[in-house]
């Protein structure tokens, strides 16, 4: 199980948890974590990555280990701690305010 | 025994007051979505319990919120109220608004212009302003930024542009004013369902007689000095048009400066500002009973969004424009500086005619008179970006 940490205003919506654990097929990549969220959460679909173009919007970050992998390409396999669910893959609202 | 509920949006949340009818005493309910820019929340006419509610944000994007039960509970389209949907495909798309691209080519339908004059492409930010069909709950219009009109006939779970208003032509001359490309306003004729008016900030007023399929500006008479050519057909920012639904061919618009008027459903213009201390404003909206009784809260200057002299006046127009009356009794008249935005004002069907706007320093006033009297209900919520009321009889 992939395990997922959801930003405040995330979870709200889904009516989750802060952490979510989700079933996700092997490679595991944040396109398939995040398919795999949005299949389980579909009000979350348009709130972490644009409808249309599926970016990351701009004021999200994605962690994973203690790495930014928020410029990452979405392909690209994650850690395997994360994979295996020993780390969770956290998205985090980009820090704003004063 | 009439009731009373008034919808209103703010910076973090939404909130519901609800009275009866004397309008006196009132509860408060919210704040829902908070910490949400909550920027629209309507009633539909044919169903006061159907409430449509605008969420948005920075960093989360557009989501839609539906109410089935006048506010008490909320969810978005297409999953069920207050509970995870089952695990599956999800069954709606209630916060897609994807713009139409050119059949033919694939590519963008078009471009607008940027702040340096530059074409830019259309880029979804968010829903500014939700219009309930008047006969069928199920059928909503929006309003988005960047400009353009989007249609649910599906209680809001899936939408589809009505293209014909960004592609009619004008939309590479469309620029944003200082509050982004939107489209504000959405005005239904209760006497001819094929006529909807609609307003973008910076582009002007637009009228479609045949259901959405065709569009064509409305600006004649408007005279915009901010613009090259100051009675060019679009570019003008209109920032909010009205109506009373039992005469339909008369509007009444608050431009960026002047306000205007028109007798012949848009087709041309006058300017009926009168005796204002300033004609720069956002609010416009007309007496639930007396058409030609209008109301205004004039802001100091483009520059300085804020009221004038530091006193919340409210004025009143009796004569559909042109001799206004200031109304104060109730209202602050000194060290006062805050805006009314524009969809921040609404009116009631009661006899008499409630008034109620709402502030940037989070106050919601309310008239039970017509406006002659004022009282706040709140004083100390966060920005306000909408008021909307519901009548319930």
């Amino acid at each position: 199980m992939v395990r997922v940490i959801l930003p405040p205003h995330l979870r709200t919506l889904a009516h989750a948890d802060s952490e979510v654990a989700l079933e996700v097929e092997p490679p595991v990549t944040q396109r398939s974590i995040l398919d795999a969220l949005e299949l389980r959460y579909p009000m979350l679909c348009g709130t972490i990555r644009d409808h249309v173009t599926q970016n990351r919007r701009p004021f999200l970050r994605f962690f994973a280990c203690e790495e930014d992998w928020s410029h990452e390409s979405p392909d690209v396999p994650v850690p395997a701690a994360v994979a295996s669910g020993k780390e969770p893959f956290f998205i985090v609202g980009a820090i704003a305010g004063g | 025994m009439s009731k009373v509920r008034v919808l209103v949006g703010t910076r973090k949340g939404a909130f519901i007051l609800t009275s009866d009818g004397k309008r006196d005493k009132w509860d408060v309910s919210g704040p829902h979505f908070a910490g949400w820019e909550m920027y629209h929340l309507k009633g539909s006419p044919a169903d006061p319990n159907r409430i449509y509610a605008s969420q948005t944000s920075g960093w989360f994007g557009q989501v839609i919120q539906r109410s089935d039960d006048g506010g008490k509970t909320w969810h978005q389209p297409g999953t069920p109220p207050g509970e995870p949907v089952a695990p599956g495909p999800p069954k709606s798309e209630s916060n897609k608004f994807a713009y139409n691209a050119s059949p033919e080519t694939g590519k963008p339908l078009t471009t607008h212009q940027w702040y340096d004059g530059t074409q830019h492409p259309w880029e979804f930010k968010r829903v500014w302003h939700l219009e309930p069909s008047l006969t069928d709950p199920n059928t909503i219009y929006a309003g988005v930024e960047d400009a353009a009109l989007f249609r649910s006939t599906d209680g809001g779970m899936n939408w589809e542009e009505l293209s014909g208003l960004r592609g009619h032509g004008t939309g590479p001359k469309w620029q944003p004013g200082a509050g982004g490309l939107c489209l504000h306003t959405i005005v239904l004729d209760p006497s001819n369902p094929q006529r909807i008016w609609i307003a973008i900030s910076a582009a002007g007023a637009f009228r479609t007689d045949d259901g959405g399929k065709t569009w064509r500006p409305i600006n004649r008479g408007l005279k915009s000095q901010y613009i090259p050519d100051p009675n060019a057909e679009v570019g003008h920012c209109v920032h909010h048009v009205a109506m009373n639904p039992s005469r339909p061919g008369v509007l009444f618009m608050q431009k960026h400066w002047d306000v205007m008027r028109s007798d012949d459903a848009g087709d041309s213009w006058r300017e009926v500002s009168g005796n204002l201390p300033t004609d720069f404003g956002f609010v416009i909206d007309v007496h639930a009973h007396e058409p030609e009784t209008i109301y205004v809260v004039p802001i100091k200057s483009d520059s300085e969004h804020y009221v004038h002299e530091g006193k919340l006046r409210v004025y009143r127009s009796r004569t559909g424009g042109n001799e206004w009356e200031a109304l104060t009794k109730g209202l602050p008249q000194a060290n006062c500086y805050v805006n009314v935005l524009r969809d921040a004002m609404a009116v009631d069907q009661l006899d008499k005619c409630g008034v109620y706007f709402g502030t940037s320093g989070g106050q919601v006033y309310a008239s039970a008179d017509a406006g002659d009297t004022w009282a706040p209900i709140v004083r100390d919520l966060p920005a306000v970006l909408s008021v909307e009321v519901q009548t319930l009889l």
